[in-house]
């Protein structure tokens, strides 16, 4: 069942990388954004050096899903960039890898809050 | 002096009043909803590579996040994903669907304000600094690179 394993290991590892999010929450009453930016940086790091592509082979959804993807892509649209474009690659890759998820997070909370109302004054 | 004395006090009138979480319960709920939500990553990254097997691992990951964050922006919108979170706390926040769920809350939410000033200024309240350290750190990592390659 070598498929079953590998939703084992994407379930117990994402659901740990959130539980660690929870507990600095409760720790040290950070806000979201922080946990955010925290866990984007961690993703950032490890793919700057090197180890965040085997992680992710063994690990799959239970990395990519939480925010440290998403700093993954950023490090890895820069290194590749800069390897194919040089200097340009710099301020160009961390985007380019990124640009589908940050445009579909914007374009769709756009168009929802176009749609639908507020639900706190319930 | 007595402004500090005053802070003090206020702090711990704060630290007080601060709804205590408590640990066990509430680490376990996260783990559970980000373990869900990332097994949902999963089934629906192999699904799309089951359904079109020529497409690159990167493209499948990337239509994968943009359909989760599709999924979140619209639980956002029927008011859905916050009662998630308030159960889930980390759990809903550091997938990427929380980054895409800060992004939504805020501009729903502040809808009332107006489509420039309400949708498009709030919508960054909390995605702005994730953007900010993002493109900071991605080119910091790029020019450490490019100096690199330069040898």
């Amino acid at each position: 069942m070598p498929i079953f394993l590998d939703y084992l290991w994407v379930f117990l590892i994402g659901g740990a990388v959130c539980m660690i999010g929870e507990l600095l929450i409760i720790t040290t009453n950070i806000t979201s954004a922080r946990i955010l930016v925290t866990f984007e940086l961690v993703g950032v790091f490890l793919q700057a050096v090197g180890v965040y592509d085997y992680i992710s082979d063994f690990a799959g959804a239970g990395v990519n899903v939480p925010i440290i993807g998403f700093g993954a892509s950023l490090a890895k649209g820069a290194i590749g960039a800069v390897k194919t474009n040089g200097l340009l690659g710099i301020f160009t890759g961390g985007f380019t890898a990124t640009a589908g998820g940050i445009a579909a997070a914007i374009f769709f909370a756009f168009i929802f809050a176009l749609i639908f109302k507020s639900h706190t004054k319930k | 002096m007595e402004d500090a004395k005053r802070n003090e006090q206020y702090n711990k009138y704060v630290s007080a009043k601060i709804p205590k979480t408590k640990w066990w319960p509430s680490l376990f709920n996260s783990f559970l909803v980000g373990g869900v939500i990332c097994l949902i990553g999963q089934g629906i990254n192999d699904l799309i590579m089951l359904g079109f097997p020529e497409m690159s691992q990167q493209s499948a990951w990337a239509y994968t996040l943009i359909i989760l964050i599709f999924i979140a922006s619209f639980l956002t919108g029927i008011g859905v994903y916050d009662q998630i979170g308030k159960y889930a706390g980390g759990g809903s926040i550091v997938p990427i669907t929380g980054f895409s769920n800060s992004i939504a809350s805020p501009s729903v939410e502040f809808k009332s304000e107006g489509i420039i000033y309400g949708i498009c200024v709030k919508m960054f309240t909390i995605a702005g600094p994730v953007i900010v350290f993002g493109v900071v750190s991605s080119v910091a990592v790029g020019f450490i690179y490019w100096i690199i390659s330069l040898f």
